[in-house]
């Protein structure tokens, strides 16, 4: 029989376990910390500054124009969604697949889905021009008729998607998190954090009858998530392949970005990692270097898949004889904005090659240089469809150039201070590994399955 | 939710998991009813010890995913056919392919929250500050707890029991 490779690493104990993930919780925190929160605080500012400019003065700071009605925005909204989609994958889907290792990154996955879901909820509401109408995207009873909104239309089904996603997203976290919070409670000794974690954790007190139907709503929604993250980059995917423009009306969207989705987030979940093992060294011992080793397979295995809808989607576009599905594959490789195009191939077919030599793998600087790599390779990919597709359709007289302008620089930088606040605060606050989750896969690949001895609270307790 | 009286009763705490479902599955045989496991974690084959039965949560999904389907169907088409019909590019105004991705979001958005829903009301949740028998319950240490309304209850019989079982300690609850 295979060996399996131990999960967790330094023949740790119950005790040990619960000391090792409450400790950034208990304990005041780095200077490392405080340094990059400040950071992150300041382009949060900035950011809300910004978005305050372009609600104040309106669209027209960005680079949208006729023809390109949607830009940065549009853009940024996909890459951030896209993003989290890996944590739903690590939290549900490799949950119902039994994937023992998810555990050590699941908590911290699912909250980059949350906080991505959130930075990126706000483009599209931005985006109307007026977000203090935004409330009409949302079917009520009214006196204009009543008129309601139209729900043939893929942007709605968007609206549906998004914030079903965001709020069971949110709720499938929170449930994960009420057992972790009852042990932060139970081991509190300042009576704040006894009090504010208490009412976290619900009352939980992990009696035997409770964790039976906690069990339960856990796998049912493990299960109610798998189909909802496919259908919400799907849905995300028809925002473009239901309309008529060449380079956007094409079947291969849903699986292709799907994919694409997977992909960038799990390039997002190797980069957070990298960071919070370097930040908090006990988790190298939850979070190994055979963790991330499987997360660059998975990243490799999802690039192969994008690569090759880049390459079908050329193949489509000459084998389908539409003399404009055919211009506009050749100007994306070729045209004006052809540099993007090439970046995108770089990033994201090419430079995840290098996954195939185990060394580079399980190398924790390398794999972080890639990870960035991809990154930047996802965003260029809802660039190029985006904007490569809407620069040039039908009419030549139609054409132009994106109007790219400081504010749209300055909105795609500053989400990344959101996101990088929340995810901060996160860490400050909230166990970043499951406890009561990681227990249970103690002893997987242990030689020496920890006894009465190994286990027990008496020489710690 | 519904206020449960709470009774005191008599705890063994363990540190080996092993050792807990013996002793559950020993509790169980001599015919105590109401007694309850207390761990950090979910223990595998503690349901079966403790006699458990299945959950009935997936009942309540399956019942509000069928009302989360049937809603999202009733609104698109009344909305979009009935109370103020809208001429969308020639289409059907029941153009139900079209609103299939909004019936399906609301199936999974009413089976998830009234799943959770069904979980707080199972579980009796929340409580405010409910009696814990032992911190390290939610850590490291595991327990069995047999309240004093059970059927022959026996303070010094559930000692020795739990002592014979492994528990490193014994003790009076005086409310869980």
């Amino acid at each position: 029989m295979i060996k399996r490779n131990q999960l967790i690493l330094g023949n740790k104990n119950l005790k040990d376990i619960t000391d090792d993930i409450c400790l950034p919780v208990e304990t005041f925190p780095s200077k490392g910390w405080v340094a990059l929160f400040l950071s992150a605080k300041s382009l949060l500012i900035f950011y809300v500054v910004i978005l305050g400019l372009v609600i104040a003065n309106g669209m027209g700071l960005l680079g949208v124009n006729h023809p390109n009605g949607w830009g940065t925005m549009i853009i940024t909204f996909v890459f951030w969604i896209g993003i989290g989609h890996a944590g739903t994958l690590i939290s549900a889907i490799l949950f119902l697949f039994r994937q023992k290792w998810r555990t050590s990154v699941a908590r911290t996955a699912e909250a980059m889905t949350v906080f991505a879901v959130m930075t990126a909820g706000l483009f599209p509401l931005l985006h109307t021009g007026r977000p203090w109408l935004d409330f009409w995207l949302f079917p009520y009873p009214n006196q204009r008729g009543p008129l309601w909104v139209n729900f043939r239309s893929p942007l709605l089904w968007d609206v549906f998607a998004v914030s079903t996603y965001a709020t069971v997203s949110i709720v499938f976290w929170y449930i994960g998190l009420v057992p972790d919070f009852a042990t932060i409670k139970d081991r509190a000794k300042n009576k704040v954090r006894k009090i504010v974690y208490g009412a976290l954790s619900l009352g939980w007190r992990g009696t035997a009858r409770n964790w039976s139907h906690y069990e339960m709503l856990y796998l049912l929604l493990a299960g109610l998530s798998t189909p909802l993250v496919l259908s919400v980059h799907t849905i995300v995917s028809f925002d473009f392949a239901v309309a008529s423009l060449p380079g956007w009306h094409t079947t291969i969207f849903p699986p292709y970005f799907v994919a694409g989705a997977i992909f960038s987030g799990f390039a997002m979940v190797v980069t957070l990692m990298t960071l919070v093992r370097i930040g908090y060294p006990q988790f190298k011992d939850y979070i190994t270097i055979d963790h991330m080793e499987v997360m660059n397979k998975i990243i490799m295995a999802t690039g192969l898949m994008v690569g090759y809808a880049y390459a079908s989607e050329f193949f489509i576009a000459w084998y389908s004889g539409n003399m404009y599905e055919r211009y506009v594959f050749i100007n994306r490789a070729f045209g004006p904005y052809g540099w993007s195009y090439w970046i995108m191939v770089c990033c994201n077919v090419i430079i995840p090659q290098v996954f195939w030599f185990k060394k580079i793998r399980r190398s924790i600087p390398l794999m972080f240089i890639v990870s960035i790599f991809v990154n930047i390779g996802m965003w260029f990919e809802r660039y190029v469809i985006t904007i490569t597709s809407l620069h040039r359709d039908f009419l030549p007289s139609n054409w132009g150039q994106y109007a790219w302008s400081f504010f749209d620089g300055a909105i795609l930088f500053g989400s990344f201070g959101m996101f990088l606040t929340l995810f901060l605060l996160y860490l400050r606050l909230v166990p970043a590994v499951s406890i009561a989750e990681i227990k249970p896969v103690l002893n997987v690949g242990r030689d020496n399955p920890a006894g009465p001895q190994g286990q027990g609270g008496h020489a710690h307790g | 939710m519904a206020k449960k009286k709470r009774y005191g009763g008599y705890a063994g705490i363990f540190t080996d998991e092993a050792k807990v479902v013996e002793a559950a599955r020993k509790i169980k045989s001599l015919g105590f009813l109401k007694f309850d496991a207390i761990s950090p974690y979910p223990i595998h084959g503690m349901e079966e010890a403790c006699g458990i039965p299945r959950s009935p949560i997936p009942y309540v999904t399956f019942g509000a995913g069928l009302f989360g389907m049937s809603f999202g169907l009733w609104l698109t088409w009344w909305t979009s056919a009935v109370n103020w019909p809208l001429n969308v590019g020639g289409k059907p105004f029941f153009s139900l392919a079209a609103f299939i991705p909004i019936i399906f979001e609301l199936t999974i958005l009413f089976a998830a929250l009234t799943s959770v829903g069904a979980l707080f009301y199972f579980c009796r949740l929340p409580q405010i500050d409910p009696p814990v028998i032992d911190p390290d319950l939610t850590c490291s240490k595991f327990a069995i707890f047999v309240p004093e309304n059970d059927v022959g209850y026996d303070e010094a019989k559930l000692a020795q029991v739990f002592r014979e079982m492994g528990a490193v300690e014994t003790k009076k609850v005086a409310e869980f």
